[in-house]
This record gives structure tokens, sequence and C-alpha cells, in this order.
């Protein structure tokens, strides 16, 4: 008996739509094994899950703030994956632009609040920019390693807050607490229709990024380059140019995401200012296939996971931790279901006794 | 009932590869003493075959026999335990270990080698099949008739009595090719079975026994060669009547297009791999570039278009020195040329994108403003897919799921398009087949009737000959002359592309 793989040339969208459905169905039978074993019942908790996560207005709304950032870097990170540049430092970017936007809330707030909630947009985007923009000019210039280098620059920022949270900016009123001061009025977010104005961002964004990526020169030469660096050179595309910009859009979106959560979330600068929305945003970057409408509605979904998760675990006293494994689990499930969807398992029964002469 | 002779045999060989069927009910008999010759075009199954023969790709049905056992081989050692052999058209041999060490690299010989002991083994073999290999050389000194000889060499050490050489001549010049045969020769009368695999109809005709010829996956025929001839075989290998002679039209005009002197470049680890290349070209002409893999054909071509940095030297096109420029700056300055690189996909054309954006990979610097603009390139692409016969399911659909004959088309239907003065094609038909390639000829004829100075580099000699005005030959980096393709000959190209000057009849 002989096992092996066979690769499948090309898989249809129905057979590909399946085999997602399936996995995670699978993922939510696992997961239900598990929920037994605590001694619950899976369908209760499962239902209790959705209405966690969308259950009120109330909900809802902290579903769709949790699913801002994770919309916005995404869309960061797709632009340089598109290019196959394998941009691991959204953390870095974040934080960075986060870093920008708080320098100006904390030293400018006596300007008007739309020119300096303006400023601190641009300075989020440079901050990011910057931490994007470093990497690039490594690899277009010395070929290094993009993962390596945006991955390291990640903990340069984050020391680096973290030394401003524990040394220069220490909030002085806060009794000794290692806290950045708050942001003032002028340095927040406005509401619009019931959540911080961050979603009208990403919405644009959203946009945006799909008409860049789609129908722009730019966009159409950051694909190409993608796909292959020397048809790039072949075609008259200037590499360096192009990879560096890229990394700046990229860097700089995700650079925006800092400044919202600072203003519109947080209201302050810490070091958890991320909350792990860099990494987080790689999977659905990947799950939304670098297209940003499927971008939206895998961040969303992850989103309502999250929330729904924190509620069960009040609700039925499931701990944290197995409140992740559920969706560990599921995330498991759905980024292994794409192996089957490149591979057939083919299982050869066939002895191998036999002697020439019984098969002619 | 099986020939009772057959040393190998292989039997219903069927092999899917997602919907396609490489191999479809195959079957092969090659007795012992015997050179075997598979002839078939480009996706024949004749690689498909064999890689099943030697472990690499496991059959989805079918039976292999070899003796009279039937074997299943999961990997190739175990095809190399059975006693087969392949050589394969990219050696796998270790650049910076001499050949005695690849020769005893990664066979299980123990924890401690006797290198003394294996040494003596292998001058045995050596002796038996009057193979002539310097043991203690370095592979990067190698030519490549030597790494080929060392690659025999390492799989009759690992006990082959079966041995399948995938096209081994295609790298090799003329003299080369004699010295294999001898090889192969030598190794019929000791009794192994050779399977040659070849598109070349004249080398078939020269060495093989018996020949099997394959077509989209099917075995056609098995005929003892006494029993053909070129002509028949041709008709079962394309599967109608063709007509294989390459027209030349005569060449009209003296204006020169195109001139290079004196063009140096130096590779990435600062070798020098052209060393003062100097010819010119002239409207309306055909000029061959002959030499064996990896003389500097692809610098040349490339250092041409703009993508090889160029150390020295002056490329003069119609009074521009395009020496240094870059390939935005000759789309920007308007020069009138188009490249047709050798590695299609990887160079050409994006593999995953489909014809359109392929083709507006050449036309969007020229839209206005920041968006690109697909329509036009939709309507070229339809035009294009029309006027060359290219067969695709439609325009939106990824190139790299077409063959590669019609992904030539593409990049050809591209490139002249913009009606070059000036086209430089890198092996354009490597890999078609037979009526792609008379179609390819075709193309390029009809644009040198339109005054586009070509060049054409080529390994096969035959279609250099045919096709040409002039075959500029170089070796290492050199041009060992530039000769009339109306009168020279395939052995003084040969000698020429070994580094030869003496038999330069330039013109």
């Amino acid at each position: 008996m002989q096992f092996r793989l066979v690769k499948i040339a090309e898989t249809s969208k129905k057979k590909q739509t399946f085999i997602f459905l399936a996995a995670i169905l699978l993922a939510l039978f696992t997961t239900g094994l598990f929920i037994m074993f605590l001694g619950h019942d899976p369908v209760k908790v499962y239902l209790s899950l959705v209405n966690g996560a969308f259950g009120s207005r109330y909900r809802i709304e902290q579903t769709l703030i949790k699913a801002i950032p994770l919309i916005i870097t995404s869309l960061g990170i797709a632009i340089a994956f598109r290019m196959k540049f394998w941009n691991i430092g959204a953390e870095g970017q974040i934080t960075m632009g986060a870093f920008c936007a708080s320098y100006l809330a904390l030293n400018y707030s006596y300007l008007p609040r739309p020119v300096l909630l303006s400023l601190m947009l641009l300075g989020g985007f440079i901050g990011g920019s910057i931490w994007g923009i470093i990497p690039a000019f490594f690899k277009a210039k010395w070929g290094t390693n993009e993962t390596i280098v945006t991955l390291m620059m990640n903990y340069v920022a984050l020391k680096w807050i973290i030394y401003l949270q524990y040394g220069p900016w220490k909030d002085p009123a806060a009794l000794g607490f290692p806290k950045i001061p708050n942001f003032a009025e002028n340095a927040i977010l406005p509401k619009f229709l019931g959540l911080h104005i961050g979603w009208v961002i990403a919405l644009f964004l959203v946009i945006s990024v799909h008409i860049f990526m789609n129908y722009s020169k730019k966009g159409f030469e950051i694909a190409v380059i993608g796909e292959s660096v020397n048809t790039a050179r072949y075609a008259g595309i200037e590499i360096f140019k192009t990879i560096v910009l890229a990394m700046f859009l990229s860097g700089g979106i995700c650079g925006l995401v800092g400044m919202i959560q600072a203003s519109g979330v947080n209201l302050t600068l810490s070091k958890d200012i991320t909350g792990g929305v860099g990494y987080t945003a790689i999977i659905t970057a990947w799950l939304g296939a670098l297209k940003p409408h499927w971008i939206v509605l895998v961040s969303i979904l992850f989103a309502a996971l999250v929330q729904g998760s924190s509620y069960i675990q009040t609700a039925f006293g499931i701990s944290a931790a197995s409140a992740q494994l559920l969706e560990a689990i599921i995330l498991f499930f759905v980024l292994g279901s794409d192996f089957f969807a490149k591979y057939r398992l083919v299982i050869d029964w066939k002895g191998l006794s036999r002697k020439k002469e019984n098969k002619l | 009932m099986n020939n009772g002779s057959a040393y190998v045999s292989m039997r219903d060989i069927t092999k899917i590869f997602g919907t396609v069927k490489a191999t479809d009910n195959m079957n092969l008999d090659v007795a012992e003493g015997e050179i075997h010759a598979l002839l078939g075009e480009n996706g024949a199954g004749k690689s498909t075959l064999m890689n099943m023969l030697s472990g690499i790709y496991i059959p989805d049905s079918g039976h292999i026999y070899i003796g009279d056992r039937e074997v299943r081989f999961s990997s190739p050692r175990d095809s190399i335990n059975a006693g087969v052999g392949m050589i394969h058209q990219h050696f796998k041999l270790v650049e910076v270990l001499t050949a005695l060490e690849n020769i005893l690299l990664g066979f299980k010989i123990g924890i401690f080698v006797k290198k003394n002991d294996q040494k003596r083994l292998i001058q045995q073999i050596m002796e038996k099949y009057q193979l002539e290999v310097d043991l203690d050389k370095y592979v990067y000194d190698m030519s490549v008739g030597e790494k080929q000889t060392l690659e025999i060499l390492k799989t009759l050490y690992r006990g082959a009595r079966i041995l399948i050489l995938d096209e081994p001549t295609a790298v090799l010049t003329p003299q080369e090719t004699v010295k294999l045969f001898k090889i192969m020769r030598r190794m019929k009368e000791q009794g192994c079975s050779v399977i040659f695999i070849s598109h070349k109809m004249n080398e078939v005709m020269e060495i093989a026994d018996k020949i099997t010829v394959l077509r989209k996956g099917r075995t056609i025929d098995t005929l003892d060669k006494g029993n053909t001839d070129p002509q028949e075989l041709t008709e079962l290998m394309v599967g109608r009547p063709v007509d294989l002679s390459i027209k030349r039209v005569d060449k009209t005009s003296d204006n020169r297009v195109l001139r290079v002197k004196n063009l140096r470049a130096d590779n990435e680890e600062k070798l020098e791999v052209l060393k003062g290349i100097s010819f010119d070209m002239f409207q309306g002409e055909i000029l061959g570039v002959a030499g064996i893999a990896g003389s500097g054909q692809k610098e040349l071509c490339e250092a041409l278009a703009g993508l090889y940095p160029i150390k020295e030297g002056e490329i003069n096109f119609k009074g521009e020195n395009l020496a240094g420029r870059s390939p935005k700056e000759f789309i920007t300055r308007g020069i009138s040329m188009s490249f047709i690189p050798e590695d299609r996909l990887g160079m050409g054309l994006v593999a995953n994108m489909d014809i359109v954006d392929n083709i507006l990979l050449k036309q969007y610097h020229g839209n206005k403003g920041l968006f690109v603009k697909r329509k036009p390139a939709s309507e070229k692409a339809k035009e294009i897919v029309k006027k060359l016969e290219i067969k695709t399911p439609g325009v939106h659909h990824p190139i790299k799921n077409l063959s590669g004959g019609n992904i030539q088309k593409v990049l050809l239907g591209r490139e002249l398009d913009s009606h070059p003065e000036l086209l430089i094609t890198a092996y354009p038909v490597r890999g078609l087949d037979i009526n792609t390639c008379l179609k390819i000829y075709d193309i390029l004829n009809g644009e040198k009737k339109k005054g586009v100075s070509i060049l054409y580099i080529a390994e096969d000699l035959d279609s250099l000959l045919g096709l040409c005005d002039r075959i500029m030959v170089i070796s290492h980096g050199e041009i060992t002359g530039i000769v009339d393709a109306r009168v020279a000959t395939k052995e003084q190209l040969g000698l020429m592309m070994l580094g030869n000057k003496e038999v330069d009849h330039a013109v």
C-alpha cells in the first residue's frame, strides 16, 4: 500500500467554497467536542457567541470597533503582499504611527480640533510609512530579507514606546503609575452615527485601495513585481522606486491604525496600543485573498469571533484561554483546508508481489 | 503477449496531471543490448514516461517490469537499486567537488569512504566502457561534454543496466555528440539497455536500433530502424504529413541598423562574460547566433535590451548609443527595439495574469494619467489572438494555462505589434512542437521581408543554417567568427563553438 499526494492543477470556485465551508463545520464540530468536555452544550455556546457579537446595538458597535483596525491593517498588508513583500512589520508600523500622532496630540492640544486631528492623521501615516520604507530600502538596495527586518523593527518600536511610557512621557499626575497622559478633548476622534469616525476612514480606504490595486498604473506595477521581478525590469518598471512606494503606502496605512486606536479607542498611547492587530491582520489579509471587499468580510467575522468569545467567557464561565482555543481551532482548520484545495490524497492498495506473467 | 527478450517492459502506463493525461496507456519494451529511441514532440509524454521508470513520478495505473519481476518505485533510490539510471538534461552535479567526490556522493558505502578502493572500481568501469574522465578534476572546470560523461560514469558506478538519456545532445556540439554516440554503442555492446529521448530525426536515425514514436501521451508505434525513414517517423510524430524545410527569404538592403563595438560585461561574480563583442546588423536580415549553452548568448541579448549591466563598449542603434540605458529609457526615447527573452514566463510575460494584462504591460506606459486603460489592451489582445491563431478559452484566461506554443505567440504578437526595427529573439522555438516552430519561422521571415533586422539565437544548428543570412558563433563570451549561412557546415560551426577561430570564413 502506498500513500501519495497529488497536486491539483486547478480547483473550481465551487469546490473551494465547499472545502472552506467544510473546514468551518469541522472546526465547529471539533470545538464542540471540547466544549462538551468542559461540561457545556455546544449549540447553546455557539448561539450565545453570535449573540455576544451581534445581539445588541452595543455589541455590534464593539464588534465593529474591533473590526476597524483589522480592516485597515489588512489593507496595508495586502498592498505589500501583492508585491510578495512579506511585511510582518504592521505591529511596528502601527506603533510608530501612534507615536507620531501622540506626539502631536500631547504637544499641540491648543490647535483647533479639525487642524489637530488632520495633523495627527498625517503624522500617523508618516510614522508608519517611515517604518515601512526602511526595510523596503534595504530590500531594494541589497536584497535583505524583509521578513526578518520588518519583524525585528516591531520590537524596536515596542521598546521605544515602553521607554517613553516609563520615562520621559510618564504622566506626573498618575501618582507614579507608568502611564502616558490621556489626550485632550481636541485630540480625540469625533463620533459619527454612534461610532468613532475611524469606520469612515476604513470605508474610504477600502474603496481607495481597491481602485489603486486594480486600476492604477502603480498598482499594476506592484502586481507585476510581485509576479516576476525580471518581467518588471523587462517592462521598464523602476523596481527600486516601486518597492519603496509600495511600502510607503503599506506602512503608512498601518500607521493610520495607530493614530485611530490612540485617538479613537485608547485615548492615549501605551505599549499595548496594537493589541496584536498587526499579526492578526496578516491572517485576515491572507484569508481575504488580498482583495479589499473580502478583507472587510473576513475582518468583521474575525472581530465577531473575538467579541463573541469574550461574551461566552462571562456567560458560561469558560476561561479566557478556552475562548482563545476556540479561535485557534477555527483558524487552524480554515488555514489547513487550503492544503486540500491544492492536493489530493491517493491511496494505492495494490500489492507488490504480482509476477509479470499473471498480468499479461 | 510480451516480447520474450524485453528486459524493461512498461505496460498500460497512465499518469494524469490535473485534468491532462500526460501518458495514456503507454507501452514500451526495451531489450538488453539495444539502443531504443523515444521520439516525440514536446508534450508527447517522453520525459513523463521516463520519469516514471526512474522513480521520480509514480504512475496512476499500469505496470513496470524489469527482468521478469514487477517493480514499484516510490523514489529514485528504488529505481537506482533496480538498475535504472537517468541522465537528465540538467546535470545533477556539485560544481565545487571533484569528479570522484561527485561519484561517491550520497551513495551508501558505510561511514568511512575508502576512496582508493572505490577509485579502483571506478577505473575498472571506465576501462570497460571506455569512458574518459579525469577523476580529480573539479566539475566547474569541466566542459558540458565532460560533465555528461561524468554523469554516465556515476550512473554506471551505481550499477545501472538501463540507462535513460533525456535529450542528451541538446547541449552538445556536433563533435561532442559523436563522442557520446561512441559511448552509447559501447554500452550496448556490454549488454546495457539504452533509452534515448530525442526529437532530432537525424540523430535517432544514426544511433537507434528501435524507435518508439509517441504523440500526445500515446504510444503510436515501435519500429525497427531498418524498416523506416525520417519522413514516415515525422508523420507518425506529428500525426499528418509535414513539409520540414525552412525557407530562407533573401536579404534586400544594406542599411546598417545596429553596430555593437567592443561590448564587455561582467557577471555577479565579476567574471567577464562578454569579452569585447563587435558586430553589425543590417536591415532585413536575420543574424543567427550559435554557441554552446552559457557562452554569453543570454548576457548579450539582455545587454542589448538594457537589462544587463555593461562594463564597456558601444551599442549604436541608428546613430544613438544605447549602452547603459535602462528599459524605461528605451520606452521614453521611443527606441524601436523588441526583445523576445529566453525565459518567456520568467521575463517576457506574467504567468498569473491574463492576455489583456500581459498586452497592457507594454502599453500602459503610454496611458495618460494615473490609471491604466484596459480597453485598448483588450481589443489588441483579441486582435493578436485572431491573427496568430492563439488557442485560448478567452483573453481573460491566465496565460500560464496555455501551451508553450501559444504562450510564445502571445509574446511574439505583443512585441511585433510595436513594429520594431530591431528584433532580438533568444531561443524563440525552444520547447515548441514542429508545427509551431514552422509558424514562428514564417513570422520571422515575414518581419524580415518588412525590413526588420532580426538577431536569432538558437541551439539547433539546422534551423540556424536554414533560416539565417549570417551566423555569428560565440564561445566563452567571444566571437569566434561570423560565417555565411549559405555555405557554412555544421562541422565548421561545431569547431567554432568550441573556440576554434581558424575555421573562420568571415564575410
